[in-house]
């Protein structure tokens, strides 16, 4: 078990920094191949999404250069990275991957959307062949947890999404949503989720805006809305009371000049930024204005930290469920590490057996039937009696943290060949449980 | 018998004065159903009060204790229509200080004080002081309800999780409230000036604009018309419409301490 897993989150690290560290979409499979490809690592997959950044590895000792990886792939110093990166090894790098899939460090704790977005990373890495056997095993249990959680705990029943405190926001800057317009600008599916909640509580008309316009006219169809062209943007924009906005715009689209503009022309009625991409898309000096509010996706978090409170109790079961998974997990998992060495040990006694049986008939001359399955019967009996022990051993060594030692040991004692690791049924458990 | 009313008014607004300050720091539902309820009675006690002073015909129309009466009656009148449309007692965080105010000073002392001047023309004189005090009514709101806004806007551009559980309505009601309050009151408080000049030329056979209750009403009304215009023009509001309203208050108040200075609009102990 050589997990090891470096990364940056909501709690670690302040937007800036998140922002210098976000990756396009596009980006993602290169970065995948760069990590699996980097010096010490086995396998690799990136997990990008507005709040957080995690390389998740597999490594060839257990202590890879992560850091390294990223000054080397965001230029950034170790001065502006380091203080707000988290770093994980084996049992607490599978404890964080089961955490952040059943949404437990989300931001928004019980929110549905961080495990799509987990199963979508995983499915990328996997595209590119940045994900083999370990990280295989570690994700398609993280997934079954990430169930477990949501099927035994009440932590994503009373979900709070991002989309439902932007309207409790709503409300209390516009009070009745009845007849508000919503702009969307950027079709994604967050921005997407929460103009449905908007237009359940009320909201009347909706535009859409999207780099590419094809885009904006779907989403926009789906809402019975207008789509608008990019370059409009700032021409219609002042129509909406509230304006959900996520585009992957290096820089701000929405600047304290606009703003001034759009109140001008709304005769100074409140707008409401809802700001969920990352980087941002409303400069932060936008919020000084009289009659703008914006919110970007940290004070979003802020807003609904008294939801989460209510749910730390649901949240306890859950990091209960995590705790008693990661232990098995570990447990199976070494026990997968003896494997394949108590099979080479069969096959290599068994070669040996054959062997001698060769020899001894060659010497005894014709042996009849009953002959034949004494000495088979007496070759056999020898070999399990001498394996038991060592079988045994092998097994009680699984379940502890000596396992490797032991099975070390075993391998020089035997002259164990290491191509025989990998067992064929163990291939086989991996490929069905997908 | 109608001071004994009064005061059993003000202690009912008493209560409600109260939860004017504790709503300030937290939310709780059952102490603002309380203060709603002492309001309400004291609204009674009030108007008992009122109807006693006026069909025993002690009524002194004139009277700067009856007028402040009637002001802070005629305040609690338009907190209720607020109630009743908004369903929010929040505008009682200033409206209740004010209305507590007015009735504890008319409530003190048996001794109305009247106008000195003799009012020819009764009619127009009750006309003016009806109407000029429902405009102040308005204003008292619609200062309230932009000192609200000012506080809501604040607490959402602070982001604070509080923010989500505070006693305030959406911040478009409190507009609402505090610009409809505007609209309302600014035509009361023109004929109720208009009224007022009406009954100074038919004592006086003149208006004179020197005078400092004129002058200060006259700024008052200015400012009252600025706030109507900006807001009709440019949709003035927040710390801008807060400022005004301030202003227009502060006005109001003075125009107010002015019937002690002024020569035609003097109130005596009668």
């Amino acid at each position: 078990m050589r997990y090891q897993l470096i990364g940056v989150n909501h709690k670690s690290a302040p937007l800036e920094v998140r922002e210098r560290l976000a990756i396009p979409e596009s980006r993602v499979p290169d970065l995948c191949r760069d990590l699996a490809a980097y010096p010490g690592i086995e396998e690799g997959m990136v997990i990008s999404t507005c709040n957080r950044v995690e390389m998740v590895t597999h490594t060839v000792n257990g202590s890879a250069d992560l850091r390294g990886f990223l000054h080397q792939h965001f230029h950034l110093t170790a001065d502006e990275l380091d203080a707000h990166l988290y770093e994980f090894r084996e049992k607490d790098a599978v404890r964080h991957v089961f955490r952040v899939a059943s949404s437990l460090d989300s931001m928004v704790v019980g929110e549905a959307q961080i495990l799509g977005q987990v199963k979508e990373a995983y499915a990328t890495a996997r595209a590119v062949g940045a994900i083999r056997g370990q990280l295989d095993q570690l994700f398609s249990r993280a997934f079954a947890v990430a169930k477990r959680v949501r099927s035994e705990t009440a932590v994503g029943s009373s979900s709070v999404s991002i989309a439902s405190v932007a309207v409790d926001l709503a409300k209390k800057i516009f009070g009745s949503l009845e007849g508000k317009t919503v702009f969307i600008v950027g079709a994604g599916k967050m921005s997407e989720l929460a103009a449905r909640h908007l237009m359940a509580h009320g909201c009347a008309a909706i535009f859409v805006s999207n780099r590419t316009f094809d885009r904006a006219v779907g989403l926009a169809q789906k809402f019975n809305g207008q789509a608008i062209k990019f370059d409009d943007l700032h021409a219609t924009c002042d129509r909406a009371d509230i304006v959900i906005t996520s585009t992957g715009a290096p820089h701000a689209i929405f600047r304290r000049e606009h703003g001034e503009q759009f109140l001008a022309r709304r005769k100074n009625r409140p707008m409401f930024f809802i700001d969920i991409a990352v980087p941002r898309d409303v400069s932060p000096d936008m919020a000084k204005l009289d009659g703008i509010f914006t919110y970007d996706i940290d004070d979003l978090q802020q807003a609904v930290s008294s939801h989460v409170a209510d749910r730390r109790h649901e949240a306890e079961r859950a990091e209960a469920i995590i705790a008693s998974e990661v232990e098995s997990f570990e447990g199976r998992l070494h026990t997968l590490d003896v494997v394949p060495t108590i099979v080479s040990l069969q096959d290599h006694l068994e070669t040996i057996r054959q062997a001698e049986i060769d020899r001894a008939r060659g010497r005894l001359g014709h042996l009849t039937a009953e002959q034949e399955i004494a000495l088979e019967a007496l070759t056999r009996g020898i070999i399990n009696k001498v394996m038991h022990t060592p079988i045994t051993t092998l097994k009680t060594a699984a379940k502890e943290s000596e396992v490797t030692t032991v099975v070390d040991v075993v391998r020089r004692l035997f002259n164990l060949r290491e191509k025989d690791a990998t067992p064929p049924e163990k291939k086989k458990e991996v490929g069905t449980r997908r | 018998m109608s001071l004994l009313w009064l005061r059993f008014a003000l202690g009912c607004y008493f209560i409600s004065l109260i939860y004017a300050f504790v709503a300030l720091t937290r939310t709780s539902e059952l102490f603002s159903r309380i203060a709603l309820h002492a309001a309400s009675l004291g609204m009674v006690f009030h108007f008992v009060s009122l109807v006693e002073l006026f069909v025993s015909g002690q009524i002194v129309w004139a009277s700067v204790h009856n007028g402040e009466s009637l002001l802070a009656f005629l305040s609690m009148t338009f907190f209720m229509i607020v109630y009743g449309i908004y369903k929010t007692t929040s505008p009682g965080v200033v409206v209740f200080p004010v209305v507590f105010f007015l009735t504890f000073v008319a409530a003190v002392d048996e001794q109305p004080v009247l106008l000195t001047q003799y009012v020819s023309h009764k009619g127009w004189l009750v006309a003016h002081i009806i109407l000029i005090f429902t405009g102040y009514a308005a204003l008292v709101l619609s200062f309230g309800a932009s000192l609200l806004y000012l506080l809501q806007e604040r607490r959402l551009k602070a982001k604070k999780a509080s923010s989500l559980i505070s006693f305030l309505p959406a911040l478009e009601v409190i507009d609402q409230i505090g610009y409809r309050s505007l609209l309302l009151g600014f035509p009361f408080m023109t004929l109720g000036l208009l009224t007022g000049s009406v009954v100074a030329v038919t004592t006086y056979g003149h208006v004179d604009f020197l005078d400092p209750k004129i002058l200060l009403s006259l700024l008052m009304w200015a400012v009252y018309m600025v706030m109507v215009f900006t807001r009709w023009n440019s949709g003035w509001r927040g710390r801008r419409a807060a400022v005004l309203a301030t202003f227009a208050f502060v006005a109001a108040l003075a125009a107010w301490a002015a019937n002690y200075f002024s020569t035609i609009h003097r109130f005596a102990a009668s």
